[in-house]
């Protein structure tokens, strides 16, 4: 799980994502903590309810492309201007900027190849899925037609158990920290 | 929020549930093999075989065993690259630029689609390789410095350009086709009974958990790919067309051919996908989620890009007679009514004439000819290829070395070759993957399921 917590969880199991979505706003706006939604499929304004931040990957990944297009152009500019320039064609060749409208389909293809690699690079790094991890779902319903939420538990249990139900539970178990 | 117009059809038919999708999409990868399975697959693999046979011998021998002459020395293979690598084209199309579209209708057939592009993307890749010759130098197309100098890679050279656009097109469709396997994977993972199926789709699933934030990312991640494969996958034919467009031989040396190979590309891929999907969904029961309603969408867009490519056709022929420059003309006089004028009306009769029968709603719905149009238009736009290749060069500027171009059983055992090495990679997909996306399509279950929707008209909006 990552972090380690104090409080003890508590796990409830629902078959609907409109019941799941309702119950995390409803959770929330009572002071609940709501750490984990697993779900089979991406359940549309969960993380806004949740309060989960936007991500960083589509920065990284643009910060990734550029890093590919300078490689791409030290490279054109490398080969074929400064180590070997030959006459091709009659292309100019003196300056890289002059030659440069050869290079373009490289450039590109190398601004996407960076960005798309090291961006899938890094979700698989931050998600921590590796070939051969142990399942993160806990219950291995949520892959199926079932989503489990875990709530922290903070004063009376009791309580959070009843709201639960109310809120469409089905099944509620407690973990301990 | 789950709400959509009673004008849209439904995409999943039947009285669904999100199990029922888990379960019906599953099935082929749990049970047995239908017996339909093993003849295709026992068929594809002896034609696959054949294919590695001609490639051993081509390889141990020289590429002398093909056809090839003096002057017509690019034929088969090349066509043959430039038909694959445009059939691979319209996986990308369904997966990307629908996406972005947000086009619901693409979620029940990107994924096959894909595998078919990085299926057909390898290959089309074959052939580079191949007609070197000397294939243990195949890396020197990379820029890796050497004894010679070093001796670099022309960057100036559309072949070159080609080897960047294929390898970033087939490892970026790669991915963005895994990272969407992978909560797929863990749904069998998470149901298998077995254990070596378990802990082999326990390998493939990387342990996906759907967490919160990881569908957040999830998201963002398909959507940012799709950004970026929509642009690369234009450049990838464009350039595929710069290496006859940026040659000064007449009938290559036209600007239009980027936007006429790209349109060709989507038309040609779209029909492999029908031709593909009609089986898949026969053999594996799939027509719930592989409807009437996605077969419909699918031919309106071989219809359009078939026009687009009529379109074009046309337009190389106005210019080339309004150049005013003869060779030009002459191009074109000769592919019309020259020695290969079959092969000319064969392309114009399958890729032009063939799908303008779908203006008609009756026959675009209609399976059995969707069926028969998908197999015309990929054997049109083979011919299209050929066309473009064997017929302008078959003739050069010196009247004595015309010559005609006739395939040896090496080129076509190459060529059926990898169509079964193509039919061998779909076919053990189709019994081992999850064929329909179907963590993406719980999610338009509640707005385009059938008794949904059915749900809605009768009970109100909301």
């Amino acid at each position: 799980m990552g972090h380690t917590k104090h409080n003890p969880t508590v796990r409830a199991l629902f078959n609907d994502d409109d019941v799941v979505l309702g119950a995390v706003k409803d959770l929330r706006s009572n002071g609940y903590e709501v750490s984990e939604v697993y779900s089979p499929f991406p359940i549309h304004g969960l993380d806004e309810a949740m309060g989960l931040k936007r991500t960083r990957l589509s920065t990284a990944a643009f910060f990734y492309g550029l890093t590919g297009l300078f490689f791409a152009s030290w490279l054109t500019y490398y080969t074929m201007n400064l180590d070997w320039p030959q006459n091709i064609g009659g292309k100019p060749n003196s300056m890289w900027f002059l030659n440069m409208p050869s290079f373009v389909p490289v450039m590109f293809e190398l601004t996407v190849f960076f960005a798309a690699h090291l961006m899938c690079w890094s979700y698989f790094a931050v998600n921590g899925l590796y070939p051969g991890a142990k399942a993160q779902n806990p219950d291995p319903r949520t892959t199926d037609d079932h989503f489990l939420m875990e709530v922290e538990l903070e004063g009376d249990e009791d309580a959070l158990n009843k709201k639960l139900k109310e809120l469409g539970a089905l099944e509620i178990s407690k973990i301990e920290a | 929020m789950h709400y959509e117009s009673p004008v849209r059809n439904p995409l999943i038919l039947g009285d669904k549930s999100y199990s029922d999708i888990t379960n019906d999409i599953a099935k082929p990868v749990e049970s047995k093999a239908p017996r339909a399975w093993w003849i295709a697959f026992s068929i594809a693999f002896i034609m696959f075989l054949w294919g590695v046979g001609c490639i051993l011998y081509t390889i141990g021998t020289g590429i002398g065993v093909w056809g090839l002459n003096k002057t017509v020395d690019w034929a088969w293979d090349i066509t043959n690259f430039v038909w694959w690598v445009g059939i691979g084209h319209a996986g990308t199309l369904i997966s990307a630029v629908l996406l972005l579209f947000r086009q619901k209708w693409r979620m029940a057939i990107n994924r096959s689609a894909e595998a078919m592009t990085i299926f057909s993307v390898i290959q089309a890749g074959l052939f580079p390789l191949i007609h070197m010759g000397r294939i243990w130098m195949a890396y020197w197309v990379m820029p890796i410095p050497n004894q010679y100098g070093s001796l670099w890679v022309n960057f100036n050279s559309p072949l070159l350009w080609d080897v960047f656009a294929i390898s970033t097109y087939l490892t970026v469709s790669t991915v963005f086709w895994y990272v969407g396997l992978i909560p797929d994977f863990a749904m069998i993972r998470d149901r298998a009974i077995n254990p070596v199926q378990k802990h082999i789709y326990k390998l493939l699933s990387f342990g996906w958990g759907g967490k919160a934030k990881h569908w957040q990312r999830f998201e963002e991640v398909s959507l940012v790919l799709a950004g970026l494969a929509t642009p690369l996958v234009l450049s990838v034919h464009t350039i595929v067309s710069f290496d006859f467009a940026t040659s000064v031989i007449p009938g290559w040396h036209t600007t239009i051919f980027p936007p006429y190979f790209v349109a060709g590309a989507i038309f040609s891929g779209f029909a492999m996908v029908q031709t593909l999907l009609l089986i898949v969904r026969k053999i594996f029961k799939m027509e719930d989620y592989i409807n009437i309603e996605h077969i419909e969408m699918m031919n309106i867009v071989i219809m359009v890009t078939g026009s687009i490519v009529g379109v074009a056709y046309i337009t190389e022929l106005f210019i080339a007679w309004y150049s005013g420059v003869e060779y030009e003309q002459y191009a074109f006089l000769n592919r019309a009514t020259g020695p290969y004028f079959w092969a000319y009306w064969a392309m114009m009769t399958c890729n032009v004439f063939s799908p303008q029968f779908m203006w008609f709603k009756k026959l675009r719905t209609n399976l059995i000819f969707t069926f028969v149009i998908s197999i015309v238009v990929n054997i049109g736009m083979w011919f299209e290829r050929f066309v473009i290749i064997v017929t302008s060069i078959h003739r050069d500027y010196l009247p004595s070395s015309w010559s005609m171009f006739s395939p040896t059983f090496v080129d076509i055992g190459i060529y059926i070759g990898t169509i079964g090495f193509f039919f061998v990679l779909f076919l053990l997909y189709a019994r081992t993957f999850p064929v329909i996306a179907q963590a993406e399509l719980k999610t338009i279950l509640k707005s385009s399921g059938e008794n949904f929707k059915k749900h809605h008209d009768e009970h109100g909006a909301h």
